[in-house]
């Protein structure tokens, strides 16, 4: 790939919920995003502030508004959803979504290592390839490898996040999307997911785009990261910023850049 | 030899009840089309060997409930409509092709049927019974074989994408995989087993008929539960679309030899064999409802012990 080319980049990217009824919400309004490869953004924002609605859109989940999303120089904006998933990977809050309860680990990762190795009618799982799983699994120290044959059912939250990890990224996607994937688990798992996302991602040097409510992690986690809130990107940290930002500094320019509302909201809750 | 019969009967309903297989327990889809697919299959394959192509007679009949099979599953994916009622549709216009088909409510396939066809090899001298049991032998083979064809199936990268659909859409999708595509893939080998399936019945009993076809959902039904629970016996972790699938058909044998014993030893009368469906929709309700029922028991011990305490 061209080092000129960003891996993603996204143009003015527009997106409203329920025009022209009551309910209607503007969920991202001129959003503006460039990850070069083996960029590692974090982002951080209020609900409904439009950080998974962005995630939605590059996925492909529903179309924008208006605006472009490129993926490594092509343009992806109305490519249909199961196309574009090919190149990207993408880790959910829930640990139920990313895999397939009912079909063994082995088999869960060998939907996820196939699609782009053989055609409809080859063996899906051969001895070669559960080796390969099961080495992948071995490296995380999850206890996994030893339990290929147990149905994704069966395992705990965090283990299920650490296949879908492994689905995501067995064949290395062009983008990494992380949706609070630890935010469901307890702390020491959630760390221990982190860590392991972490040696992924620097491995395979992922371009990522991850999702957090803690804004510690937000701010140690990756080489950038911005804030969004009511759709905007309104906040891009990075370099010798971003180290010297503290928690309390972000939280701090967070409510000076939503004083507007806050004092909205002070206004109707002294009516009462 | 009344319980050869139903172990052959057994065997070629069991492609039926591995049909239902499919489309309720790995596609997670309630398909209705299963009475319109199986007459399809049955009125196809009984017009095609009476015209003297009995062998070929399987194929088309295959075809006719692929395409049974993909008229749903268009509906349901393409064009959205609720399954339950895409299957409705598709069942309720393939009764009037199927008497299109037959060219009236019924047709006899004369000395053309395969199962006649096997007997020759029997020589002149043989017997009924003889004749049974060959049929019979015919009816596994055929029917492993295609057990056999179905678990290698759900093995391949196909076969597992359509496993995954029925488990977890969401995922599926999110793997680049079309979701649409594999549930109407995922339709069509399920309807056409399931016309297979009344082809073999046309061959068994010589023709074809309109009625051939009442019943065969709930028979599907009935042969998917009673195996599945016969085979609960087996680790809940290891039961897999492998152990479903023999599940099924094994599911089927048993209902066929409940069926001959109820009415061979007329356990509800001279009329039993009229209360087979009856008996057939309990078998299935009674099986639903024990989760249900396991729980109101639970609730009421709870209680009674709470009360002790």
């Amino acid at each position: 790939m061209n080092t000129q080319t960003p891996m993603l980049e996204i143009r003015g990217l527009s997106k409203t919920f329920g025009k022209g009824t009551v309910n209607q919400h503007t969920a991202l309004s001129n959003v503006n995003l460039t990850l070069e490869k083996g960029d590692f953004v974090t982002i951080i924002g209020s609900n409904g502030a439009g950080k998974s609605t962005l995630f939605n859109a590059i996925c492909g989940t529903y179309q924008p508004d208006r605006g472009s999303i490129r993926l490594g120089g092509r343009d992806i904006t109305y490519m249909p959803e199961h196309k574009r998933a090919r190149r990207i990977g993408r880790v959910f809050q829930d640990p139920m979504k990313g895999t397939a309860p009912g079909m063994t680990i082995e088999e869960n990762l060998a939907l996820a290592y196939t699609r782009a190795h053989s055609g409809p009618l080859a063996p899906a799982l051969t001895k070669r390839k559960a080796n390969l799983f099961r080495e992948a699994l071995a490296e995380y120290h999850m206890g996994l490898e030893d339990r290929m044959k147990t149905k994704v059912g069966l395992l705990s939250g965090g283990q299920r996040q650490v296949v879908t990890l492994l689905m995501c990224t067995l064949v290395t996607p062009d983008l990494l999307l992380l949706d609070e994937h630890t935010a469901a688990l307890d702390p020491a798992t959630a760390e221990k997911i982190m860590e392991i996302t972490n040696r992924i991602v620097q491995r395979n040097n992922l371009t990522t785009l991850m999702i957090t409510h803690n804004m510690k992690q937000a701010l140690v986690t990756g080489n950038s990261t911005i804030m969004m809130d009511s759709g905007s990107v309104i906040l891009s940290l990075k370099g010798k910023e971003r180290d010297d930002m503290t928690m309390d500094g972000l939280l701090k320019l967070y409510t000076e850049k939503k004083k507007q509302e806050f004092t909205t909201d002070r206004v109707l809750l002294s009516d009462q | 030899m009344l319980y050869v019969t139903a172990l052959q009967e057994g065997f070629l309903y069991g492609l039926l009840a591995l049909g239902v297989f499919i489309s309720l327990r790995v596609l997670n889809i309630p398909d209705l089309t299963t009475e319109g697919s199986f007459g399809f299959g049955n009125a196809v394959a009984a017009v095609a060997a009476a015209m003297g192509y009995p062998r070929l007679s399987l194929l088309f009949a295959l075809l006719a409930g692929v395409a049974a099979g993909l008229t749903t599953g268009l509906l349901q994916t393409k064009l959205k409509v609720h399954p339950v009622l895409a299957g409705i549709i598709t069942m309720s216009g393939l009764y009037s092709i199927n008497l299109m088909v037959r060219g009236g409510p019924n047709l006899s396939i004369g000395g053309n049927t395969l199962f006649k066809m096997a007997y020759v090899f029997l020589g002149d001298d043989a017997t009924r019974d003889d004749k049974k049991l060959a049929g019979t032998i015919l009816a596994g083979i055929l029917c492993l074989a295609v057990i056999a064809l179905m678990i290698l199936f759900f093995k391949t990268h196909l076969g597992m994408c359509i496993r995954a659909t029925g488990d977890n859409p969401d995922m599926v999708r999110a793997s680049s995989i079309n979701v649409d595509r594999t549930k109407i893939i995922g339709l069509c080998v399920s309807n056409g087993l399931i016309a297979l399936s009344g082809a073999l019945i046309a061959h068994y009993v010589g023709y074809s008929d309109a009625s051939s076809s009442s019943g065969t959902l709930i028979y599907g039904l009935a042969a998917v539960i009673i195996g599945e629970a016969l085979f609960s016996l087996f680790p809940r972790g290891k039961r897999g679309v492998t152990v479903g699938l023999i599940s099924a058909v094994c599911g089927s044998i048993i209902y066929k030899m409940i069926v001959t014993f109820v009415v061979d030893a007329e356990l509800f009368g001279k009329n039993s064999a009229n209360l087979m469906k009856l008996l057939c929709a309990v078998i299935v309700a009674v099986t639903l409802i024990i989760p249900a029922v396991k729980e109101y028991i639970g609730a009421w011990k709870n209680r009674l012990e709470a009360r002790q305490a």
